[in-house]
């Protein structure tokens, strides 16, 4: 039995040898299927023809899927993937465990030092790069200008959640499905818990104290919920707790929110006039603060591009990853689709340039909001940990999937605020206990 | 006519499948078994080490347990219940005589061929959802707000999805079974006066006991299985609300990339899953010979 | 049942079996239709059935960007190859179990039959570490094996009984005649069970299509099969549900048009011994 499978299995490596003696490499490429990463595979003739020789083949999955099985794969050594689109979270963690390939050679013309520095830091370990990012994010709010005036009101530049919440009444109009304020419910440390975590940052919150025990019996985090909460209920869209990053762009693009609050990178999709009916009504504020907290949420994101160490085909990968994350690429998108779409949040060049800032409104907020983020500190308080709207530890996914789930079942009524946020301190001092971290 | 030389020759035709289920079942399950006793997290690989009970006990003492056995045991029940009762309906209505037989079986059949992840996303986004789906357009239509229905009733909805997807695999079964009644005994009984109800509760219904034996059984395989359409409409919330175990183990596994914990759930299941099986074969099994 | 009712009674029934039938395939015909609008019309209120520009632009779109062919040619491969190979070891063990019955033949089937209680997710990452020890992640090959063994029960057990429903006396007839045991299968009883052979290929080729676990998790680009394809189009940004319509249209109909031309092979077989 076992000799017949082996000289199976032996026939078949000998098969699978012989297909990648042929001229060409190919590489596998995981991705997400955000508009950027979908643009790209629209343009890769530019990349066929400087690089005849390597063929690369696409996984595009939706963002849960892609993380559950590139994880999967680089923690078994599975070397499936080439390249693999990972965010800012897993880099320094994955990097730790030297699952990553470092990019440490990279050519003069790559221009290294143009990428953002907030963006290269948190790329790096001790220095050295991992990971080259595609397009990066903060947050800010999006609102719809036409509805602002309507309702006799201005936004301003830099608003409290007080604001926020008047503006969020004055808009609303459930009769013809206008809803003041849209915000993800979809349970995910990347969902929901994203938004929540960056809203508790700007309340003043934090995770864990000094010891990594939970806090999510203090006011700051009450106070947080309490007021996410009541604006969901009241001036949120239905089904809203099943609404994350995309369910709202398809919302705001039809005209059915009136401000949206997150990622900076939808600033260039609620401007496309080809798929958005209210492109030319969006104005842009800073995320909001509490009154007194010096902080607007701490949100930092970054796609990036990471070779994984397993990867037997690295050299194929690297020139793939410089290609897409060169300011070349960004040139090319330009040149095909206009600087509005150019991926945004990775490269100083990119804001110095007037063609992009007199074609993307967006552009000074992103940059702003993005230059104000520190990684190290995403809490007004002492905290432990780095991040920004998540905690940069392994043992984050879980947890913060799981307070994820608690707060979308608050946002269905499903339980009460105080209930969701009781249940969130027994499971994440259950799990940090697990993971020891609490004795 | 099983001599000594057919037996053995039947064993030894039988012996591959055995053998290769045996390695099927086997290897996967040892291999379980002693990572759930394993400290074992994909992203944190260095803390691993024995673990003694504590992934069982972490697993069957989390809060979201009791409910998971609970929202399997609906999802089962209801799905069944649904398939069984619908299709009996369905069987009985086109075994009538009528116009167009052929193409309103295929029209019935048509949702067994679609792939579970397809049918979950067409429900989710074309019809549950309230802002654009369908629903939501008939709610407006009737001057009402749209229901939420994967936020209010996620696990009913789901219930009717996993129905949809395997009324056709019911209504197919028992509507053979409804062909190869003898007729003649259906019409003498109407000729001796006796009411519809009746004909089908004493003639009927005993000659289809066996079908809704199969049905039973076979969905029931299967659905102890169903995690796939939760993924993708409400990833088992919201909460907890629509957490199946097959879902719950999933989480532990892909979410939380804690291979313990998911390894110990799985054999908790397989526990759970033999116990229903020797509770359906006590119930149902005498039925099948 | 031919028995003769009144053209009223045929006319009710036919409108009530036809209702029936349209309201199950609806979500099947919403989807085909908005496979075929323009986005903003997809998600327009009120709803628009039949008044929108057709067009196969979705279509064209879904191609374009992710490929389809590749995903195509793995799910046929896929899917007919764990079915044929879970046959061929199958088919001998069914004429064994039914025509040699023992005490324990039924016992046997029940644990065949649980052996497809072990959750997949659970028993996941143990199966990923052996396809990574022998370097076979990603290939259909794996795939066909995982995919024949999940089956192979459900085929047994179809081939079991389909295969007891045969008459002993034409076996010993043919045992008489002096045929050997290879010949008396492949052409006493072969020919008999090819309508049960038949249905089980259908039903198996139908469950190995629509697999959605294994297919996700064990392949990349290499073997990706439909599910992969589908799994792109879950919530992308902007409007989707016309290109998620045509994708799903893709991802479903090869299978359903082979349901529908076979579905009387299908039906026939499809009692599981349930029809005495």
């Amino acid at each position: 039995m076992n000799m017949t499978l082996r000289a199976l299995l032996g026939a078949c490596a000998a098969a699978a040898l012989a297909g990648a003696a042929a001229a060409q490499t190919s590489i596998t490429v995981a991705t997400v299927n955000n508009g950027d990463m979908i643009r790209m595979q629209g343009l890769m003739s530019d990349f066929n023809a400087m690089h005849p020789d390597i063929e690369v083949n696409w996984v595009t999955l939706e963002e849960n899927a892609l993380r559950q099985q590139v994880t999967t794969d680089i923690a078994t050594g599975g070397g499936q993937y080439d390249v693999m689109t990972i965010g800012t979270y897993e880099v320094p963690i994955w990097a730790k465990q030297s699952w990553l390939e470092p990019l440490s050679d990279l050519p003069a013309d790559y221009n290294v030092d143009d990428l953002l520095p907030s963006v290269r830091n948190a790329l790096s370990v001790d220095g050295t790069l991992y990971a080259a990012p595609f397009y990066g994010e903060s947050a800010m709010i999006m609102y719809r200008t036409d509805l602002m005036e309507k309702a006799g009101l201005t936004m301003p530049d830099s608003p409290t959640w007080a604001d926020v919440k008047a503006a969020a009444a004055a808009m609303t109009d459930k009769d013809n499905e206008i809803y003041g304020i849209c915000l993800r419910g979809k349970p995910g440390w990347g969902e929901n818990m994203a938004f929540i975590g960056a809203m508790n940052n700007s309340y003043g919150g934090r995770w864990f104290d000094m010891d990594w025990k939970a806090q999510f019996e203090s006011q700051e985090w009450k106070d947080t919920i309490a007021d996410y909460l009541d604006m969901m209920t009241n001036y949120g869209p239905p089904g809203a707790s099943a609404n994350g990053f995309n369910e709202n762009l398809t919302l705001f693009q039809q005209g059915k929110c009136g401000m949206w609050i997150d990622a900076t990178v939808a600033a260039g999709f609620v401007t496309d006039p080809t798929n958005s009916t209210v492109a030319d009504n969006v104005g842009y504020a800073q995320f909001p603060n509490k009154e007194g907290v010096d902080n607007h949420g701490n949100w930092f994101w970054a796609w990036t591009l990471a070779i994984p160490a397993s990867s037997d085909a690295k050299d194929a990968a690297k020139t793939f990853v410089q290609w897409a994350t060169s300011q070349g690429y960004t040139n090319l998108v330009a040149s095909k689709e206009g600087w509005r779409a150019a991926p945004p949040g990775t490269r100083t060049s990119l804001y110095e340039n007037a063609d992009y800032a007199a074609a993307a409104p967006f552009a000074k907020m992103t940059l702003d909001s993005m230059n104000a983020v520190d990684f190290t500190k995403p809490s007004v308080q002492e905290i432990p940990y780095t991040g920004a709207q998540f905690v940069a530890i392994p043992e984050f996914q879980g947890i913060g999937t799981a307070v994820g789930q608690e707060m979308s079942a608050a946002l269905a009524g499903q339980k009460t605020a105080d209930e969701a946020l009781a249940a969130s301190q027994a499971l994440t001092d259950e799990e940090m206990k697990a993971a020891g971290y609490l004795q | 006519m099983a001599t000594q030389a057919s037996r053995s020759a039947a064993r030894l035709m039988v012996s591959p499948s055995v053998i290769l289920l045996f390695i099927w079942m086997a290897v996967p399950l040892g291999m379980v078994i002693y990572y759930s006793f394993r400290r074992y997290r994909l992203l944190n690989p260095e803390r691993a080490g024995w673990n003694g009970w504590s992934n069982y006990s972490s697993f069957v003492f989390s809060p979201d347990f009791g409910g998971a056995l609970v929202n399997t045991l609906i999802l089962v029940l209801g799905v069944l219940i649904i398939t069984v009762v619908l299709g009996i309906l369905i069987a009985l209505l086109i075994d009538q005589p009528i116009w167009g037989q052929g193409p309103v079986r295929i029209l019935v059949i048509s949702p067994f061929f679609i792939m579970p992840p397809v049918s979950a996303l067409v429900w989710k986004n074309m019809f549950f959802n309230p802002s654009n789906g369908l629903f939501g357009e008939l709610f407006k239509y009737l001057g009402m707000r749209p229901f939420d229905f994967l936020g209010q009733a996620p696990l009913g909805s789901i219930v009717t999805i996993v129905a949809w997807e395997w009324l056709p695999f019911a209504t197919l079964i028992l509507l053979t079974a409804l062909q190869s009644l003898d007729s003649e005994q259906l019409e003498a009984a109407e000729m001796d006066g006796a009411p519809v109800l009746k004909r089908f509760w004493y003639i009927i219904l005993p000659h289809m006991s066996r079908s809704i034996t199969v049905v039973i059984l076979i969905q029931t395989i299967f659905l102890l299985g169903i995690f796939g359409e939760i993924l993708v409409t409400t990833a088992g919330g919201p909460g907890t609300a629509s957490t199946t175990l097959p879902f719950l183990i999933f989480k532990e596994a892909l979410l939380d990339f804690d291979v313990g914990t998911a390894a110990a759930g799985g054999v908790v299941a397989v526990i759970l899953a033999n116990i229903v099986a020797i509770f359906l074969m006590k119930a149902i099994g005498k039925n099948l010979d | 049942m031919a028995r003769a009712v009144t053209p009223a009674r045929k006319s009710i029934n036919t409108a009530a079996a036809w209702t029936v039938a349209l309201i199950i395939f609806f979500p099947i015909l919403w989807t085909i239709l908005t496979s075929f609008k323009p986005e903003p019309v997809a998600v327009a209120s009120p709803p628009v059935f039949l008044n929108f520009d057709w067009s196969f632009e979705n279509y064209e779109t879904v191609i374009q960007q992710r490929g389809y062919g590749q995903f195509f040619w793995n799910s046929m491969v896929i899917a007919f190859g764990s079915t044929i190979l879970g046959m061929i070891i199958a088919i001998p063990s069914a004429w064994a179990m039914a025509f040699v019955h023992g005490k324990r033949t039924k016992d046997l089937l029940m644990w065949m039959l649980s052996t497809k209680m072990m959750p997949a997710a659970g028993v996941l990452v143990p199966i990923y570490l052996i396809a990574v020890y022998f370097k076979i992640l990603d290939t259909r090959f794996l795939l066909t094996i995982v995919l024949m063994l999940m089956n192979l029960p459900i085929i047994i057990w179809m081939l079991y009984t389909y295969f007891r429903e045969i008459p002993v006396d034409i076996l010993e007839a043919a045992r008489m005649d002096g045929a050997s045991l290879t010949n008396e299968i492949l052409y006493v009883l072969t020919p008999m069970a090819v309508p049960g052979i038949a249905s089980t290929l259908l039903l198996n080729v139908i469950l190995a299509w629509n697999e959605s676990f294994w297919t996700l998790n064990l392949t990349a680009f290499n073997a990706a099969p439909l599910t992969k394809f589908i799994a792109g189009f879950s919530s992308p940004q902007g409007l989707f549900y016309a290109k998620l319509s045509a994708a799903s249209v893709m991802a479903f109909l090869p299978i359903m048009i082979l349901g529908w031309f076979s579905q009387k092979q299908l039906v026939r077989g499809l009692t599981f011994g349930a029809v005495k």
